[in-house]
């Protein structure tokens, strides 16, 4: 890894099934270049294969549902939010 | 009256928090555990819920309505934790100078929440567990 890259830590909220296939509430990921929804997305379904098994996957960036192509800081509150079944 | 409670729901309290002098109607739904689902018997269930995130939307749907909906008050709460049979999952109330109003809203309210507040309803049987809608 070169002396210029900038690694950038993201930390995850997991809840439901997420939480149970990643194994924690919080996941902290460290990628080496910005991410956005769909990459960030990526980067945890190679990990953790299991997540391509859900129905669908949202994200949830400060509170708010997140386009697929919306960037993410590491100062952003991201969330996966698999199907919700509330009520 | 916009709240995750992780203990068991107040009804009369939801209800007292529209009352109102201008209202005419107050409907209120309350969502209860059921001992099956799709001819599974049902022991128990778990709720778990993004806290901040289902306050916000809460807030929005409520905004929402009185959008469309001549409202006085509404009130939304919705349970986490673990329940048994028969407990109070949710409870929606909604205080309308008309009752045609508070129907129609009352209804909407649960139907949105169910859809887009996130909150996760896993079930659990005699014999496994399932976290509701996850998979295909």
């Amino acid at each position: 890894m070169g002396v210029n890259n900038k690694e950038m830590n993201y930390t995850i909220n997991l809840f439901g099934i997420t939480r149970e296939i990643v194994g924690v509430s919080q996941y902290q990921l460290t990628l080496d270049s910005p991410a956005n929804v769909t990459t960030l997305l990526g980067h945890l379904k190679e990990e953790f294969p299991a997540l391509k098994q859900i129905k669908s996957l949202l994200v949830a960036v400060n509170s708010e549902y997140a386009n697929p192509e919306q960037a993410i800081l590491p100062s952003d509150e991201i969330a996966l939010i698999p199907p919700v079944s509330g009520g | 009256m916009i709240l995750i409670s992780d203990t068991p729901i107040d009804i009369q309290a939801c209800i007292d928090s529209v009352q109102s002098e201008r209202a005419g109607a107050i409907d209120v739904f309350i969502g209860t555990v059921r001992n099956h689902n799709k001819s599974k018997a049902v022991v128990r269930l778990e709720f778990e819920t993004y806290d901040v995130m289902a306050v916000k939307k809460m807030t929005e749907l409520a905004n929402e309505a009185r959008k469309r909906w001549d409202i006085e008050k509404v009130a939304m709460v919705h349970r986490k934790g673990v329940l048994d049979i028969g407990d109070v999952a949710v409870v929606i109330a909604v205080s309308t100078p008309h009752r045609a109003a508070s129907f129609e809203a009352c209804q909407w309210l649960i139907d949105t929440l169910k859809q887009v507040v996130p909150i996760w309803k896993k079930e659990i049987y005699e014999d496994g567990q399932e976290w509701l809608e996850a998979h295909p």
